[in-house]
């Protein structure tokens, strides 16, 4: 790790996953708040995969499903002229799908825990489903859903195996903090390893500091 | 604008089979806890939805479970206040009021409806102040507001006085009877309290543990009546 660009680069993929993952993720956790369809569970399960798989085999399936053979991956060449794969977009869908699960069940968390009357209370006030949503539930729910963001962008920040996998480690390019933290390792070249280790280290407990502030305090 | 009900409602925990016909005026549901008199509140309001059996009001039909027609809470143009006020805490007490105007009303004319309404039960004060720091009495008000501000023709009250002290009872209890004889409203109020349906009522609905038994007509203050029908010696 010889410069600041993958602390850059991080911090630009994971804004940018923390933006995708938090659209997705908070309508998804609506839904499945609020929702009684039949599939829900098989949604839960496929949304929550993130977590629990492997991050090497999440970026294999990731790499299967976006690579220059697949259907998107080929789409996607002959719209843009080049690979999706190893490139910082495919590093900004890596982070995305790693941070979803965690913005998904604390948002869901935060939306089921607001007080079903409040929203029965605005509902019979004469307001639609959509007005409810917007003026009680995610107002109500807003801490919850801050924190499960926060969430998320640590855990974009802190991706090292799905982005590897359809990213790669090209200095300059796609090599994200993580990765040149390994990478200096490998190089032994431990003082960079150090201060890359350092400031990640720093930004997960600000972060974490963050997410305990706003879920413990009460509305 | 009377509201018919012939339904049984299940609560998920109980089955309630409800019968009664609620007339312009204030209608008290009275019996035991458990009876199913917030059931059927729930039901009239669309929460719940009945599993036979019909409610409607004022020729509309709100409920009927042989046709499968379920009209939508917000579509029934009802107002409800409950033993929890259940006001929002990130917005004032005057913006609390001005959400039943939403689709009615462009922001300014809200704003001044809301501001109406809430001079109307005698809260004009309260308008800014952070919801969370009002008392129980204050809270209640505010909640009539709101369920007013949206020009309901049927007011659900379901045991509004609970929370309060007497002071703030006696004095939400007047602005209820005020305001439902000047609206010309159709109100129902489910209660534990016998003073709270000598106090309002004009008609009486007597629960048992799952099912209505008797409907009566009431002269307000009549305690020595109201207390013979519900089976009391005084």
């Amino acid at each position: 790790m010889t410069s600041w660009f993958p602390l850059w680069l991080s911090l630009r993929v994971s804004a940018m996953a923390t933006i995708f993952a938090s659209v997705a993720g908070i309508a998804v956790a609506y839904v499945l708040a609020k929702g009684r369809f039949r599939f829900r569970s098989l949604i839960e399960a496929v949304v929550t995969l993130p977590i629990v798989l492997p991050p090497t085999v999440l970026g294999y399936y990731l790499l299967t499903l976006l690579g220059v053979n697949s259907p998107i991956g080929k789409s996607w060449e002959r719209i843009f002229g080049a690979p999706l794969v190893f490139t910082q977009t495919a590093a900004v869908i890596a982070a995305s799908i790693s941070a979803l699960p965690y913005v998904v069940r604390t948002a869901r968390a935060a939306i089921e825990s607001v007080d079903v009357r409040l929203e029965a209370a605005a509902r019979i006030a004469g307001l639609s489903e959509w007005q409810v949503a917007r003026v009680v539930t995610f107002p109500v729910a807003a801490r919850g859903i801050g924190a499960g963001v926060a969430l998320g962008f640590a855990r974009a920040l802190g991706d090292f195996g799905a982005t590897v996998m359809v990213a790669g480690n090209i200095p300059n390019r796609t090599q994200t903090l993580p990765i040149a933290v390994y990478d200096a390792v490998q190089s032994g070249d431990l003082d960079a390893a150090r201060v890359g280790s350092f400031v990640l280290g720093a930004i997960a407990v600000i972060v974490l500091l963050i997410v305990t502030q706003i879920s413990g305090r009460k509305l | 604008m009377t509201l018919k009900i012939a339904a049984k409602i299940s609560s998920g925990l109980f089955v309630v089979d409800v019968h009664y016909e609620a007339r312009p005026g204030i209608t008290a549901l009275f019996g035991p806890s458990g009876s199913g008199k917030s059931v059927s509140l729930a039901a009239v309001a669309g929460l719940l939805r009945p599993q036979s059996g019909t409610i409607s009001f004022n020729e509309q039909q709100f409920a009927n479970a042989e046709k499968s027609l379920h009209v939508r809470t917000q579509d029934r143009k009802i107002g409800m206040v409950s033993q929890n006020a259940a006001l929002l805490s990130h917005l004032s007490p005057l913006e609390n009021v001005a959400i039943a105007l939403l689709n009615s009303h462009d922001r300014a004319q809200r704003q001044e409806r809301a501001s109406h309404w809430l001079g109307r039960v005698q809260a004009e004060h309260l308008a800014k102040l952070p919801t969370a720091s009002l008392s129980g009495g204050e809270q209640q008000r505010v909640a009539l507001a709101r369920a007013l501000a949206g020009a309901p023709q049927l007011l659900l009250l379901d045991e509004p006085f609970s929370a309060l002290d007497q002071t703030s009872r006696i004095a939400v209890r007047s602005l209820i009877i005020e305001l439902v004889a000047e609206l010309k409203l159709t109100a129902i109020i489910v209660t534990h309290d016998l003073i709270d349906v000598a106090a309002l009522a004009n008609q009486l609905v007597l629960f048992e543990p799952g099912r209505t038994v008797a409907s009566h007509e009431l002269i307000r203050g009549q305690t020595a009546e109201l207390a013979r029908l519900v089976g009391l010696t005084i």
